[in-house]
Formats: structure tokens, C-alpha cells, sequence
């Protein structure tokens, strides 16, 4: 590899990609070159940094200076000050780094902190497409220690003592898994790795492959070793564009150094990685439905047992992983179960990526040991609430998770805690609500993705989340009856005791918990006919207020049903009984006279 | 789409299942590509499909409904999608989606007379630190209000 005295880093993540980073890369490159410095300098795109609230980010190295909030046209101003002067510009730095004038390392900045990077280790530190830093950074290292020196079983005794388990939401233990696989007998098995990340906001598996797509490929070889497979699929998201290219330049890069195909690193181990791209399907993140998809069909489910590490892919022995279980798996045989072992809480070992959204501060990808609390990771990793705003709750799981309110917020996240608070750890997706959002609302909309995502097959969760949803949607308009809520828990409860997989088991799951902590809410819209955040239209209240309105009529002319009436220069009046709650007259009033309650 | 195009982009199907033809599970991939090509998936390309891969036309039809990346009808010039992943419903893209609805005057899933434009309501598209979001073809527009929608669509209707 070639010497720089200086390593620019840009972001390539999908975050700071839609904010133009491209462009920033072009305008270093291009600059650069008209200072002649374009062997000593070098630009490189990486993986994503996880600080995605402050894209584009770009680091220099070595002084490791952390520019946020790149513009294409700061580029001049860091070349001429930093990379010919030697000037830092404290004006673009992350101003978290900045403390008395001096500049603080990103690792001590309250968002890095804290964290302990092994699935992202190489994010944001790599090119992705470029083999070469992979392997600089211990890349398939591990694999060489697997193929030459241990036994398939002994690569299985170091995942299962490492207490490795599935990140893709069910938890399921890794080793157990791979040991049913290499104990099933078949000509052939099959390696799978799901990367069909379809719980809204999560996308730690998007940033692996975008940032460090080797670490999956060296993953899976090891895997194959482990079972005795020989061919892999990865199933990922064609929503994912930038993880499908660095994957498949990834992939070929390996197959010419020898490291998929023939005769792996000279040994008579054969394995090779095929992608395959889902359509836009959540169901297919359950594995007999992924599976099924694969093999041309529609993306149902079926019923386990048998289960896919019997008979799974083309009725082989097949195991399945997520992106970020794999990107564990290397650093397990480097480091060894021990060290693994030694971090998070008893039964849930390692570290977890969550990915931060909604209404928190520092917006993107966090590591942190497992157990630790959500209050740290909410208001010391995430900076806290913008706006001032209260903490209202934080949702893990996607849509088969629930919603933890701040009373719970001390508890260590674990996989068996989350399930104790009736929430999941699902793939690490954690949003973030505050005052300002309606908890029936939030149940309602995570239904309807349900509704829409159910494949069809099984009876309790077609007709199941479909009735709930009803519910939801009636109660929203404010027309909810007295029984509604003992409606929606035992639909809820029939729904998860007799759905046919993981979609349907757990779509309840939205609800019981709002249900659980924020009863009170569902009972104002019932009840009092209320929505006590204010996002509720149909529960909307429209007002003229006397003092400020000039008699304009604009808004009585606005109105749709016209449910508005006065006389000019005389205050208006709203008839709440006619009103569509429609909102137009808010929006036309010149003096804002009319209030929304 | 003229015919000429239309006649030289079956032509190019043929390749696309000759590539795939031997693989085991080639349908999704093939449909796959066979959207990328046409934007949607003719009968047409269907029936050939249907011939080459020897699955039945109702076999065809039910992948293609399933998944929501494959259409049936030809998609607009530009799709406009709005995100309304949990992160970006949180932060209002319900009233980012609504505006679009008055603006061009369609509903999420319809495209508008003069072909233009495509609205779709998108899963979660993985930027979520940009919340709210809106996509026009490949261009994201990150952190916006409804407010901006105007200027955004303006600029893809001259």
C-alpha cells in the first residue's frame, strides 16, 4: 500500500451520502490535485461514522480532527488551512471537541465515549471497497486461524462459549444453531445471511455492509467451515443500493485473492457467496419466509419444526445469521470466548447496535456493552431531547417491539429485560418520542405497517391485526366505545398465541405495551374524547379566539362545510358540530386567531 | 416507450433470462431485473418468462404481487416517495405526504395524467438521522418541512 502523510476520510454512509458528500470527495480530490499533493494526501470514502445527525462528516488523520457539517464549498478553506498550513479549522469542528480552546480526541466526546465499536470496528475507519485496508486491519485473519489450525467443532465450542446471540431480533444462540446444521447429514448445506432490514428505523445492518462488507464475507466462510457448506447466499434489501455495490465489489475482490471459490487459502475448502436482492417484502426477515424467497417463491412462512438447520434451503440443512451477528464472528476467533464473554450482562453477551432516531439530539449509530441503560444511551450518547422537550418513551423492535416509558429507563438493555418490560430487543432500531406524540397514534401506525406487511397466510394475523387496526383507527377519529380496549387484549393475546410466525406472534406487541404504560391516553381519546398530545385530527378542537380575530372572514369563506359563521368586522364563530376538523381555517387566518386544542 | 424501444428491451430480457435460466430460484432474480429494465413488468415479459423458466403465468403473478417493488403498470417519470419509517413518522412525514397529495393532486400509489410523477409512501429508507425525508428518483431531500415541497416538485415539472 501506498504512504500518505495525511488520510482524509469522508463519509460514504447512506446518511451523509444524501447530504453530498460524493461531491465533498470530488472537491478534495480535484484541489488536491491543483496543489500537487495528490500523493501525499489521499481521500478515502468510508463506511459511516454513526454522528449522522451532524453529515457530512469528514476526519482528517492523524490529528484525527472530526469536521461536521461539511459544505462542498468548506473543502477549500480545510485544504488551504489544514492540509497546506497545517491549521486546524476550529469553525467546521464537531464543537463537542472543542473544549477551552483546546481539541479534545473523538473518543473522549460523550457520543463516543461510551461506546465499544466491535461490529462497527472498521466503520468509518476503512475504504470498504478495498480489500487491502481490510486485511490491514486484521481482516481474515480469523479465517486463516479456522482453516489452518482448528477443527469445525472446536469453531462451534468458541461461538457458543462466547454466549453470541442473533442480533437480528429473536436472540436465538449462534453456536446452538450452527452445531443442529453441522450435526444435520446432507450433500449439501447452505450459508445464509439476512440482510433484508425491514424494521423502520434500523439500519446498523445497511452500515455494516456499507462500511465493512468483508467482515460478513470472512463471517460467513468461517460459518461454512464450521457446518460444511459450501455455498452462501446473502439476502439483502434492493432498497439498499450502496450496500449491494460494496458487496458484490467485496465479494469478487475475494474470490480473486483466493479467499472464496477453490482451495481456500490453499486448503481443499470450497465455498463460494452468491447475492440475492429481496423486493420489498418485511416478512421476509423470518427466515422460512427468506428461505422461500430465495427460492423463487412468495415470501411466506411455514411451520417449524422441520427447522431450516434439517431442512431448510432447497430442503438442505441451512443455517441463517443477520449482518451484525456475523460481524461479530471474526472478532470472537481473534479474541477469543473469553473476551467476548466478558462484556454485557449474564445472558446476553457482547455489545449492541442501536440505531438512534426520532426526537433525540444525536441522531445514528451507537455500540454500547450490552446492559447498559437506555437513560445513558438516550441522554448521555444521544445528547438528550431536542427543544427542550419531555422524554416521553422510547420504542426498541420495530413494529414487533413496544414502547418504554421513562419510569423503566434505568433498566440494563438486555434481550430478557426488554421482553420482561413487553418490548423486544428486535434489530436495534430505538426511537425516540417526546410530549409532543400520541401513543395511540404511534400503536395505530405500527398496526397499519403490520396490516400491509402480513404475507396472508395464517388466519389470526390477516383477519387478527386487521380488526385491531379498526379498533385503533375508530378510536383515533374519536369514535371510540366503552369496550374497545378490552377488545383490542383479547384480539391482542389470540393473535400472539396462535399466529404462525414472528410477524404475526409479536405484531401485537405495539399495542399491549402503549397499553401497558399509557392507558390513560387510550382512555382520554375514548372517554374524554381527547387527544392529549394534539395529534389526533379527528380529536382535533378548532377555536376562534375572540380578542384576536378582525372579522376578516376569510376563514368562513375557506371552509369547507361551512361550518363557520359571523358577521364582518364582528368575531367568527366555529359550530363544532359541523366542523370536518379539517384545519384549512388555522391555515388561512392572517392573524392567527384560531387555535388547534 | 416507443415499440422500437419496447421490441429492443424484450431482446434484452432474453439475455437476462439466459443468464439466469440454470440457476435454482431464478424467478425473483430475473423479476428483479426485468423491473429495473421496464420500469414495470409488461405481460408481455411476463409470458415470456413464464415460457422460458417453464413457471406458470399464475405462479408469475402471485411473486409478483407479493413483493411491493414489482408493478404491474408503468410508473411515472419521476417517483416521488415519502419515507414513513417510524423516525420520519415521528417527526411529521404524515404532513409532508399530505401536501404532496394537494400538490400534484394524486393519491400514495398513483401516478398523475401526464406521467410525470409517481407518489409512493416508502419504507423506512435507512437514513434516519435526516427525519423527515422525501425521495424524488435517486435525489434525497432530508430534514425538510411541508413547506418546501413545492420548490421541491418545481423542479422536476419544467
Amino acid at each position: 500500500m501506498e504512504m500518505y502523510r495525511s488520510h482524509v476520510m469522508v463519509c460514504r454512509g447512506t446518511g451523509c451520502t444524501s447530504s453530498n458528500s460524493e461531491q465533498i470527495v470530488k472537491n478534495f480530490e480535484e484541489l488536491l490535485k491543483q496543489h500537487g499533493l495528490e500523493n501525499e494526501v489521499v481521500v478515502e470514502r468510508t463506511g459511516c461514522f454513526g454522528l449522522c445527525a451532524l453529515g457530512p462528516i469528514v476526519i482528517i488523520y492523524p490529528e484525527a480532527s472530526f469536521y461536521s457539517l461539511v459544505k462542498p464549498e468548506d473543502v477549500e478553506e480545510i485544504v488551504n488551512e489544514h492540509l497546506i498550513k497545517g491549521r486546524v479549522v476550529k469553525r467546521l469542528l464537531y464543537a463537542e471537541t472543542i473544549e477551552n480552546d483546546t481539541i479534545k480526541s473523538i473518543d473522549d466526546v460523550d457520543f463516543y465515549k461510551k461506546q465499544v465499536r466491535i461490529a462497527l470496528r472498521n466503520c468509518g475507519v476503512i475504504n470498504p471497497e478495498n480489500i487491502d485496508e481490510y486485511i490491514a486491519f486484521d481482516g481474515y485473519k480469523a479465517l486463516e486461524k479456522v482453516l489452518t489450525g482448528m477443527k469445525p467443532t472446536e469453531v462451534i465450542d468458541t461461538i457458543k462459549k462466547s454466549g453470541l446471540r442473533g442480533r437480528g431480533g429473536g436472540g436465538f444462540p449462534t453456536g446452538t444453531k450452527w452445531e443442529f446444521a453441522a450435526k444435520s447429514q446432507a450433500d449439501q448445506k447452505y450459508v445464509l445471511c439476512n440482510a433484508d432490514e425491514g424494521d423502520p428505523g434500523a439500519f446498523m445492518d445497511r452500515s455494516v455492509l456499507e462500511g465493512d462488507p468483508h467482515a460478513v464475507i470472512e463471517a460467513m466462510t468461517i460459518a461454512a467451515y464450521a457446518i460444511g457448506s459450501s455455498q452462501g447466499y446473502v439476502y439483502v434489501r434492493a432498497e439498499y443500493p450502496i450496500a449491494v455495490k460494496r458487496l458484490a465489489i467485496a465479494i469478487s475482490q475475494a474470490r480473486e485473492y483466493g479467499l472464496l471459490g477453490q482451495n481456500i487459502m490453499g486448503t481443499d475448502f470450497n465455498f463460494d457467496l452468491e447475492i440475492r436482492l429481496g423486493a420489498g417484502a418485511f416478512v421476509c426477515g423470518e427466515e422460512t419466509a427468506l428461505i422461500a424467497s430465495i427460492e423463487g417463491e412468495r415470501g411466506m412462512p411455514r411451520p417449524r419444526p422441520p427447522f431450516p438447520a434439517v431442512k431448510g434451503l432447497f430442503g438442505k440443512p441451512t443455517i441463517l445469521n443477520n449482518v451484525e451477528t456475523y460481524a461479530n464472528i471474526p472478532q470472537i476467533i481473534n479474541n477469543g470466548a473469553e473476551w467476548f464473554a466478558a462484556m454485557g450482562t449474564e445472558k446476553s453477551k457482547g455489545t449492541k447496535v442501536f440505531a438512534l432516531g426520532g426526537k433525540i439530539n444525536n441522531t445514528g449509530l451507537v455500540e454500547v456493552p450490552m446492559g447498559t441503560t437506555m437513560r445513558e444511551v438516550i441522554f448521555e450518547i444521544g445528547g438528550g431531547i431536542p427543544n427542550g422537550k419531555k422524554f416521553k418513551a422510547a420504542q426498541t423492535g420495530g413494529p414487533s417491539g413496544g414502547c418504554i416509558p421513562m419510569e423503566h429507563i434505568d433498566v440494563p438493555i438486555d434481550y430478557d429485560n426488554l421482553i420482561a418490560l413487553g418490548s423486544m430487543m428486535g434489530s436495534g432500531g430505538l426511537i425516540v418520542m417526546d410530549e409532543d406524540n400520541c401513543m395511540v397514534d404511534i400503536a395505530r401506525f405500527f398496526l397499519d405497517f403490520t396490516v400491509d406487511e402480513s404475507c396472508g397466510k395464517c388466519t389470526p394475523c390477516r383477519e387478527g391485526t386487521k380488526r385491531m387496526l379498526d379498533i385503533l383507527e375508530k378510536i383515533v377519529e374519536g369514535k371510540g366505545q366503552e369496550g374497545d380496549i378490552e377488545k383490542l387484549e383479547t384480539l391482542a393475546n389470540t393473535i400472539k398465541n396462535s399466529a404462525l410466525c414472528g410477524l404475526g406472534q409479536t405484531a401485537p406487541n405495539p399495542v399491549l405495551s402503549t397499553l401497558k404504560y399509557f392507558r390513560d391516553e387510550y382512555e382520554a381519546h375514548i372517554y374524554d374524547k381527547k387527544c392529549p398530545a394534539g395529534v389526533c385530527q379527528g380529536l382535533a378542537k378548532y377555536t376562534i379566539i375572540e380578542d384576536k380575530c378582525k372579522g376578516c372572514g376569510i376563514c368562513a369563506k375557506q371552509c369547507p362545510v361551512t361550518a363557520i359563521s359571523g358577521k364582518p368586522k364582528t368575531p367568527y364563530i366555529i359550530e363544532h358540530e359541523k366542523c370536518a376538523k379539517c384545519g384549512v381555517c388555522l391555515e388561512k387566518c392572517p392573524f392567527g386567531a384560531i387555535i388547534k386544542a | 416507450m416507443t415499440e422500437m424501444e419496447f421490441k429492443e428491451k424484450l431482446s434484452k430480457l432474453e439475455s437476462i433470462i439466459n443468464e439466469h435460466k440454470n440457476q435454482q430460484g431464478a424467478l425473483m432474480p430475473v423479476l428483479n431485473e426485468t423491473q429495473e429494465l421496464f420500469g414495470y413488468l409488461p405481460e408481455e415479459a411476463q409470458k415470456r418468462i413464464s415460457e422460458e423458466l417453464d413457471i406458470s403465468m399464475a405462479e408469475i403473478y402471485g411473486v409478483a404481487t407479493f413483493y411491493s417493488r414489482f408493478t404491474l403498470k408503468p410508473r411515472g417519470k419521476h417517483t416521488i416517495g415519502v419515507c414513513l419509517g417510524t423516525a420520519c413518522y415521528v417527526k411529521n412525514a404524515q404532513e409532508i405526504i399530505d401536501r404532496i397529495k394537494k400538490e400534484i393532486k394524486i393519491s400514495a400509489g398513483e401516478t398523475t395524467d401526464d406521467g410525470l410523477f409517481t407518489l409512493e409512501a416508502t419504507r423506512c429508507i435507512g437514513c434516519c438521522g435526516l427525519a423527515p425525508v422525501m425521495t424524488v428518483g435517486e435525489d434525497v431531500y432530508g430534514k425538510i418541512v411541508p413547506e418546501d415541497v413545492t420548490d421541491i416538485i418545481k423542479k422536476y415539472q419544467g
